[in-house]
């Protein structure tokens, strides 16, 4: 497994093997998201007391689930970065910072849409949504460190210490509805126990989540070969590589 | 591992130690505020805000909504099932406010005790169900309760 980790501190081999991940990545988006979107906004039935307006938990629940695995993942590449230094960590950590920052505002403008008509107001401070809020600021926060330092090795070093710190944030925003009372409702898709969804609604947003994390998948690796790119532009493979188009 | 990265990864084990015990004893210090709203049982025993705005949350009881004649009046009792408050709303109330809905309110308790709201917001639960399992599971039930 390390050995795959030192490899992969390569631009060279970072950029062939993300090369070979990209088709799968986008096939398995499309796929999971033509079945989610049809299984979600049509084929499931309407919920017993939001009626239709339920639907929203399937672009809601994907956007908010990502805001988090997002930083997670941002998070390991920290780690990788500041212990093993590893190049491709920080810029997979780079590229996954707006498009974390992309799915948290998702997440937090679709839950004020749905607030509006079934809590009956837009916006409450509870602990849910403030830390969500608190997220998206961090996010913020890694972007512009990251681009306002000059000195690569500096402002990556940088962010992945500005990472690492804004990771408390994540175990927060996921036990909040349990730790104190919230508007926001506690959660219904779990791990170690029954699911509070009937089978016919969850399959939809199961494929949702997933669709979703493909696409960043996707627009991750495919950001990451562009960056890797210009930041390899001198060396010997890149040169190899534009000669042969 | 070199012990370069070793003490590199404790350099990385120490930070989130320490952001993490510095974030939970503030969270911990400041936990009152962070709930968002007074139980009943709270408010009955005292612990609420006498004099400004708080928020109350609790079921509705059933049975105990009534609406005025004419206007917007309202007054229903709100319960966490061992104390119960009396709620009065002049307003528009969100579509999910029913009998046993969880509900938060925002407003002041006045000289009586009645808590006159301002804000009446409405919770959901966590449960995503079709209409026909939840008439299958109340029939059920009711049933069960005749039986």
């Amino acid at each position: 497994m390390w050995t795959f980790f030192y490899k992969m501190s390569s631009g060279r081999s970072f950029y062939q093997l993300s090369g070979r991940f990209i088709p799968f990545f986008a096939l398995a988006s499309m796929l999971l998201f033509a079945y989610g979107l049809v299984g979600g906004l049509w084929l499931a039935p309407p919920d017993f007391q939001q009626g239709d307006a339920f639907r929203i938990i399937y672009i809601h629940v994907p956007s908010a689930f990502l805001s988090l695995m997002i930083f997670s993942v941002m998070t390991f590449c920290a780690v990788l970065s500041l212990v093993w230094r590893i190049k491709m960590a920080d810029l997979i950590l780079q590229v996954s910072c707006p498009l974390g920052a992309w799915f948290t505002a998702l997440a937090l403008a679709t839950g004020s849409i749905w607030g509006k008509p079934m809590w009956g107001t837009y916006w409450v401070w509870d602990a849910r949504l403030t830390s969500e809020l608190i997220l998206l600021f961090i996010y913020f926060g890694v972007i512009v460190l990251s681009h306002t330092i000059p000195e690569e090795r500096t402002a990556a070093k940088a962010s992945a210490i500005l990472t690492l710190v804004g990771f408390v944030d994540i175990p927060i925003i996921h036990f909040s509805v349990n730790w104190w009372n919230t508007l926001h409702q506690g959660d219904t898709l779990k791990i170690f126990s029954k699911s509070t969804i009937a089978p016919s609604m969850l399959h939809p947003l199961l494929a949702m989540i997933g669709a979703f994390a493909f696409f960043y998948g996707w627009m991750c690796l495919s950001r990451a070969r562009s960056l890797c790119l210009l930041k390899d532009k001198r060396a010997r493979w890149v040169e190899e590589l534009v000669k042969s188009w | 591992m070199r012990a370069q990265r070793k003490q590199r990864l404790w350099f990385v084990v120490a930070t989130l130690t320490c952001v993490a015990f510095a974030v939970g004893l503030s969270l911990y210090a400041v936990s009152k505020n962070i709930n968002l709203f007074f139980s009943p049982t709270q408010v009955v025993q005292g612990k609420a805000p006498k004099h400004h705005l708080f928020r109350l949350g609790g079921m509705v009881k059933k049975g105990s909504i009534h609406y005025a004649d004419k206007g917007l009046e309202v007054s229903f009792v709100l319960t966490d099932y061992k104390s119960d408050v009396t709620v009065h709303y002049h307003g528009i109330l969100p579509d999910l406010f029913r009998e046993g809905q969880g509900i938060v309110t925002q407003g002041k308790l006045n000289n009586k005790g009645l808590f006159v709201a301002s804000i009446v917001l409405a919770k959901h639960g966590s449960k995503y169900m079709p209409r026909v399992v939840k008439e299958i599971l109340y029939k059920h039930k009711g049933s069960s309760h005749a039986t």
